[in-house]
This record gives structure tokens, sequence and C-alpha cells, in this order.
């Protein structure tokens, strides 16, 4: 990665005349569009040769840090290594030029590829069946909730349109509920940061009519498994709603414990995080969902095709190359590494919840807060000595959230590394605190003003331009 | 027991657990229940090596038949130029995260920034997101935000013209949200004006939505639709494919208050459904209202022009319950794909790929009823697709294509929707209209 930054745009690259394309000759010929069809002026596109576009996104690059780059412990984002074969089996041109509309017999391969990792994905959660046609994560969960909403619909059960969600939730699930129709009703946490059982029996003996499902992850945002996850589940199907596993956070289950086993009815797969395809500066990922024996036939149309198809390939691939010798290590490495982690940072930072913890844990900032280093400042120092930062402020249930997950690719070499620079920084918030509260310092940029972006918004070159005059 | 992806040597793992306080892998777990715990093997393959997964990939993609696609129907097979696959490989791009960390992600930040300044250019509007899934789900986004920025709304009117796919998408998100959608008529293979007018007068209208060119190539003429909404208070969506706007009349000229589509056209394989990437335009003053990331531009401390995610307070991480959209992400590495495209192709290559995309669909259109077998199904001014009716036996002819290795199009109802791209030869022409002649 750069320490200085490549500032350039490519518009301010381009130079009239010039071309980075080559098309065959227009031997077509005499069909001209007709003017009443046209646009009145170009769209002002760059015009730059070939080198020169290479160049400027190369360039760029080096301003971006990434999994190949350093360790990466984006709590709750599950950014494990992705590896070079999956992407080369994506791009395989017997897959990469296939119309979605061609006839079922001209794509016997892709479709095998679609049933292989449907059979994959129901034995590795214990669900019956998978639609592939959610793009991302937060589409799953719609897609999920529609399902759900298209079950109660199917028993003409109409007055089901509440949903329950834990208050730790990531605000997708909420937003998801929303976007379905339905109405959130937050579920308490206990001091431990799990459901608290005795809330949920309230809301369930006072709106048990009304609710079509309850929405977990599990383990929870907090990185905790949810021990009280039968009877949970019990209490929601007694009172006819539906069961919504989020897999956000499926990682660490590998081997250990299916969502369907649970108790699980509906969930969905973020492909891009436990199957390793990559995150691609967010996006495109896939959210397969898959539900029970039964439930499949309440899948919504929520697009056109088969998802996205080549992050499918990719997983399928990660899925084959691991076998179900090494699916099974999967979770309780990635397990390993998180507790060894908070384990020797714990002295340090303030560890709210003790105990043992998944494949994330979250401390509420810096142990010694008369600093006044926030979290905010030591994830930022982080960036000056090479590592990407934990996710920051979220979950919301603490002030100083600082959340980690390093998932089962990283070694202990890479961990220790981590740890000893995370013990410098809150050495650093007690000799030198200026120096973390004004990082970073080594980073193409520095910290940037969020405000001004917000206030007076330029969000195109056009309006750049025209501020300028 | 290491393993490739693996790190961790017996040592590691001794001194690890030490410092975890627990005896083996197993104690990490002591915390659930038995009774759900997995004892039995998983149903899968046993490991691969590199080899071993080529060779089953090569195997399964060699059960795929390759043909010459004049197909579309939303989805284009357009050529990528060979630098962009090399420059998205980079895994500066490909394994970083939504640019949270501003700092160490201005390359992300930076190519959607021109992501956004490239689309609000193509469709001629003010503003533009960081992208979305794809053209069929940017349109359900477009619906529900009319109806979020609207007043106590809750219609929308869909003209019978766009494509069947994004209907069903549409009232896929429609039936759940409460919307009501409602089928402007077609008349002559284009929206029926007068109906969408008698429509809007009912009242309760919070936007409509039509498509350029429209399901079946057609190029429709919108002159009045937007003050047709306006009047009503009614905001006016139009979705398009990408490619085509190098040089028709943008969204922008036709008083478009939100512009959305697929970018799958600028350079992205058809790579059977996905990914692809929807763009989502609009006007200045609804930025507020627009779901999605959108990237700004600000300073930062050391004085320097810096980018950064901006009016965060949009988002469903913030508004949680309350958010009138749950999306994420962007899709993101595809903004990318179609920026490179765009800086690549420029200012006149985008527009020469258009026009021999026109001319070669007017070409196989010309010789295709030479034939005296087929016959256009509406009289319509079409771009790059069009739809005729074949005199013969449909299913017959689309089956003598595959075994010409020929895509045919899509079969829409009896009749056939061709499309022709850029990639199109005039001896792959000639070679299709041969056989429809037989």
């Amino acid at each position: 990665m750069n320490n200085r930054l490549y500032g350039n745009l490519i518009f301010e690259l381009s130079r009239k005349g010039r071309k980075g394309y080559s098309l065959p000759k227009n031997r077509m010929g005499g069909y001209e569009i007709p003017s009443m069809m046209r646009r009145t002026t170009d769209a002002a596109l760059p015009e730059c040769d070939e080198l020169t576009v290479v160049r400027h996104y190369t360039n760029l690059s080096l301003n971006n840090f990434g999994v190949d780059n350093g360790f990466y412990p984006l709590g709750s984002c599950t950014m494990k290594y992705n590896p070079k074969i999956n992407e080369e089996m994506a791009a395989l041109p017997s897959f990469l030029y296939l119309h979605p509309e061609q006839p079922t017999e001209t794509v016997k391969g892709a479709e095998a590829v679609v049933t292989l990792l449907e059979r994959s994905l129901c034995s590795l959660t214990g669900l019956a069946h998978f639609t592939f046609k959610p793009y991302a994560g937060a589409h799953g969960e719609l897609t999920g909730l529609m399902t759900i909403d298209n079950y109660h619909r199917s028993h003409n059960d109409m007055g089901r349109k509440k949903v329950i969600v834990p208050d730790s939730a990531h605000g997708t699930n909420p937003a998801s509920a929303a976007v379905c129709g339905l109405e959130v009703v937050e579920v308490k946490s206990m001091a431990d940061g799990t459901v608290d059982v005795e809330d949920l029996k309230r809301i369930v003996s006072e709106q048990g009519t009304e609710i079509s499902a309850m929405m977990m992850t599990n383990p929870n945002t907090l990185g905790l498994f949810e021990k009280s996850i039968p009877e949970i589940a019990s209490l929601i199907h007694t009172c006819g709603g539906l069961m919504y596993y989020d897999g956000a956070n499926l990682n660490p289950m590998l081997g250990t414990c299916r969502p369907g086993d649970m108790g699980f009815d509906v969930m969905h797969i973020n492909l891009h995080k436990t199957f390793s395809t990559p995150h691609g500066g967010g996006g495109p990922g896939a959210g397969p969902v898959g539900v029970r024996e039964g439930l499949q036939d309440f899948f919504p149309v929520v697009s056109p095709y088969h998802g996205n198809f080549s992050v499918m390939l990719r997983a399928y691939a990660y899925i084959l190359t691991l076998g179900r010798e090494h699916v099974k290590e999967v979770g309780s490495l990635a397990t390993l590494n998180a507790n060894y982690v908070k384990e020797s940072l714990k002295d340090v930072y303030e560890l709210p919840i003790d105990g043992l913890c998944c494949h994330e844990f979250v401390f509420d900032g810096l142990k010694d807060k008369s600093t006044g280093v926030t979290t905010m400042d030591v994830a930022k120092r982080l960036l000056d000595y090479g590592y990407h930062a934990p996710t920051i402020y979220f979950p919301l249930l603490f002030h100083e959230s600082l959340m980690v997950e390093p998932t089962e690719n990283e070694s202990k070499e890479t961990l220790d590394g981590f740890i000893a620079v995370m013990r410098r920084i809150a050495e650093e918030a007690k000799t030198t605190p200026d120096e973390v509260k004004s990082a970073p310092h080594l980073t193409p940029i520095g910290r940037v003003d969020d405000v001004l972006a917000a206030k007076h918004p330029i969000v195109t070159y056009q309006q750049l331009l025209h501020d300028k005059d | 027991m290491t393993y490739k992806y693996f790190p961790h040597t017996e040592e590691d793992l001794k001194a690890m657990l030490e410092k975890v306080g627990v005896e083996s892998l197993d104690g990490l777990y002591a915390q659930i229940p038995e009774s759900i715990c997995f004892k039995d093997d998983y149903d899968l393959p046993s490991e691969m090596s590199e080899m071993e997964v080529r060779q089953q990939f090569e195997a399964l993609g060699s059960q795929n038949q390759q043909l010459t696609c004049f197909a579309g129907h939303g989805v284009y097979d357009h050529y990528t130029p060979s630098v962009i696959p090399n420059l998205l490989s980079r895994s500066e791009f490909l394994t970083s995260y939504t640019p949270y960390q501003a700092e160490i992600s201005q390359g992300t930040l930076h190519y959607i920034f021109e992501y956004q300044s490239m689309m609000a250019e193509l469709t001629g509007m003010d503003i533009s997101n960081a992208s979305m899934y794809d053209g069929t789900t940017a349109a359900a986004e477009a619906m529900m935000m009319t109806v979020a920025a609207g007043k106590k709304v809750d219609r929308v009117l869909v003209s019978e013209t766009m494509n069947g796919k994004t209907l069903e998408v549409l009232r896929c998100y429609a039936l759940h949200r409460g919307i009501k959608l409602e089928i402007v008529a077609m008349k002559n293979g284009v929206t029926d004006l007068n109906d969408l007018k008698t429509k809007l007068l009912e009242g309760g209208v919070a936007g409509v939505m039509v498509q350029q060119p429209n399901v079946y190539g057609i190029v429709e003429d919108f002159t009045g639709y937007a003050d047709a909404c306006h009047a009503q208070k009614a905001l006016f969506v139009v979705d398009g494919v990408a490619a085509n706007l190098a040089v028709l009349k943008t969204p922008g000229e036709w008083g478009a208050d939100i512009a959305v589509g697929d970018g799958q056209s600028l350079g992205i394989p058809m790579q059977w459904g996905g990914p692809y990437v929807g763009y989502m335009c609009c006007t200045e003053k609804l930025i507020r209202k627009m779901p999605g990331r959108i990237v700004g531009m600000t300073r930062d401390n050391r004085g320097q022009r810096a980018f950064v995610l901006t009016l965060q307070a949009r988002e469903q991480h913030i508004r949680r319950q309350k958010a009138t959209s749950n999306i994420c992400s962007n899709q993101s590495l595809m903004a990318l794909w179609v920026t490179v495209y765009l800086s690549l192709m420029g200012k006149h290559g985008l527009k020469e790929a258009a026009e021999m995309s026109y001319a070669g669909a007017h070409y196989l259109c010309d010789e295709l009823l030479k034939t005296g077998h087929f016959t256009l199904v509406y009289d319509q001014p079409f771009f790059n697709e069009f739809y005729v009716k074949y005199d013969g036996d449909g299913n017959q002819l689309y089956q003598r294509f595959i075994d010409a290795g020929i895509l045919g199009g899509v079969r829409i109802g009896e009749g056939f929707l061709f499309a022709v791209t850029e990639k199109r030869t005039k001896e792959e022409i000639d070679n299709l209209v041969k056989i429809a002649a037989l």
C-alpha cells in the first residue's frame, strides 16, 4: 500500500482525441440512428489511452488495503482468505458466456453446480432446500422474511406482522423487516449479552398470535453462543412463528452445530463470509436462503435468474477444496483465534462480558479511560501499524465497541503481532496520547472531514467542476 | 494437522489453547448444549487438490453449450476489453471490504466517485448512488423510493411495456411493502399515454415507471410524460439499459426524477445471470431520499482532496426499523468493472459500439423480413433489439438455431426477441438468417 496519496481523477487525465479501445469495422453500414432518438449532447466520458487507464487504476489500487495486504480483523464481516483457484474457476469461459435465458439442455454444467452447491449447503446447515436468488446478505434477510410472510399468508394467517429482533442485532435485521412490511419488536439482552428468555416469554404471551418470526444470529453479535436456543425456538414455534437464522455468524458453527438442528426454519448464508468469496470493496456477495422441507414453495422472486452465479462457483470451489475433512475444522480454528486474541488483550482493553466467545468478541474500549483515547483513536492508530481496524461502535450495546474477528486463516505470528501492537497503542494512550488521537500518520490521507462531505455534498465530477467556478 | 488454509502447527495449538484455558478444540464449545451439537460427517466429497478441483470444474463446464448469442431481454453479450479482468484481479480491490476506514480505502472510494460521475453523465441526471445489486432490484428500490418520497401515497404505475422479469420483482417487493402496483396499458407496442393520464388523475400515485427501450426493443416517445406525472405530484422513473444511453435521449432529457437500470451492458460478461450491477441516479432534490451508499468529496486533516462514504443518516444501520431500504452493500467490484469499461471506451467508443449494435440489429431485421417468414409484431422504431413473428413452427426453428450453435433470441409468447451487439459479425448474422430461411 502507498503511504502517499495518488489522487487524480480519470477525468483529469482525459485529453481530447485520445482513445483506449478498438472495435472491428462496422460492416453493416447504412443504418443511422435517427436524430429524434438521440441525446443532444455526448456524455462527457473521459478520453484516455489504454496505458493511462491501466496506470490510473493500478495506482488507485495502491491506496487500498485488502486481506491480501495484511490482517483485517473486521468484526462481523469474516474477512477470510479468498483462495486464488476460486477466482480462476469462476472465470472459466465455459461458465462466463452463458446467457441466463439459455435453454436448460445447453447449461447442464451450470445447473449441476447449483444442484451440487445446494446439496452441500443443505448438509452444512441441516436445512432442506436453498434459493440462490438473493444477491447479498441483506437481500437474503429480505428473501427469508418474505418466504415466512408468504407462508403465513398461505394459511390466511394475515395478522402475523411482527418480527422479534434482539436489541443487539445488526441494523439490517430491523431494516429488512420494515421493507418486508413487518413491525419490529425488540427483545432485551441480559447482562451476558444473550437473549433475555423471560422478556421473550412476556412478548410471546402478550403478542403470540401476531408473531411472524424471530430473527437471530447464533452466536450473537457479541460472539456469544445463545445457550437457550432450543427453548427460544420452542417458544416461537408454539406461538405459531418461525425461526430465522441470520447467517452472518455461521463461520464458527462449521463443524460443531447446524442452524437446522438448533431449531431454525429459514436462514441466509453470506457466501462472501463463510464460504470465502471476495468482498470486492463491498460486493458482489451472495445470500442464498435455506428452508426446512415444505417452505420451499414460498420462496419469493427477488431477482430474475440464478443469483450471483459466479459467486456461487467460487463458493463451490472452496467447499470442494476443503472437503468434508477440513470444513469441520474451520469453526474451531476461527474460535480458537478469537479467544486467543481476547485472552491476550483483556488486561488492557475492557472486556464487558468475560468467558469463551466464538469467532469474534467485543471490547468496550481501553480499560484505562482516563487518557481520553477513544475506540476511534485506537482504530486509526492501528492503520499506522499496517492493520485494518476492527469494527468500531457496533454493536450499540457499549459506548466504545471494538469488535475483533480474526478468522481461521491467521497464524499465531500474525495474531501475536496484532496483540503486540494493540498493547503498544494502549501504552501510547498513556505516554503519547496526542500521537494516538491524531492518527493515522502513515496512511495516504489523514482523518477526513465527514461533516463537510455531508453538509455540502459533492458526489460527481460535474458538481466538483461547478463548485470550482 | 496443518492444511494450506490453516497455519496452526501442533505447537501453536498447544500454546494457544493454554492461553485460552481449555484442553482441546472441542473444549471451546463447552457452552453449546450437547443435544444440538453436530456429530456426524457432512455429506460432502472428500478434500480435493487444486488439480482435482480444476478437473472437476472443467468437466462441469464442458457440459455447457457455447452459443453465438442473439439473445437480450435485459442481458447482452457485449465485448469485455482484456484490461478490465486484469485490473479487477488486483487484490487491493478484490479482497477489501466496504470502505469504512477512508484512510486506507481511497482506492475504492475514488473509483466509486468516478462511477457516480459517469453514471450521472450517461443518464443526464444530477447524482448517482454507489450502485445497486442489478437492474431489477434497482427498479424495486426506485419504486419504494417514490413511495417514501411522497406524502401518504401508495400507488405506483408501471407500463405494460416493462420487461416481464423486472415486473415480477416489482410485484414481489410491492406485495410485501404494501404498495399498490398497477399496470399502464400498452397500445401498439408502446405505453398508452391516455391510460397513464387517466390512472394519474385517480390520485394517490407516488411514481410512474417506464422502460426505454422497452421490452420489445422499441424506443418510446415520452414527450409529456414528466409533466403529466409532476402535475399529480408523482415521480417519473425511467428504466433502461446503460450502454444505450451513450446515444439515446437520456432520462434527464425526458424529465425523469429517477433513472435506474442494469449496467451489465457496460462490458460485464453474462455469466448466467450475475453478478451484474444496478445503477440509480436522481435529481439533486431527491438525494436524501436515495437508498444505498453514496461517496462524496471532502478534505482530510492534511488539506488533501479525499473521498468518503457520506449522507449515511439515510442508511439502514442508522435508521434501523425506520429505514426505507435495507440495502447495506453496493456492488462495488462490478461498479469498478463498469468504471474501467467507460474509461477505456470513453466518449467515442461507447457511442461507436452502440451504433454498431443498432446497425447490426437493423441489418438482421431487414434480412429476416426479406426471407418472407418474419414480420415485425409492432411497427415502431427500435434500437438493438426487435420482436418478430415467424410464420412456421417457432419451437422447431429455435431448436434448429441451437443445433447450429446459435442462441436465436429469447422466445416471448409465439414471437422471437432478437438482440444484436457490436460483438456479432456480419457472417454470424448471415448464418442466422440462412438457418431461418430454410
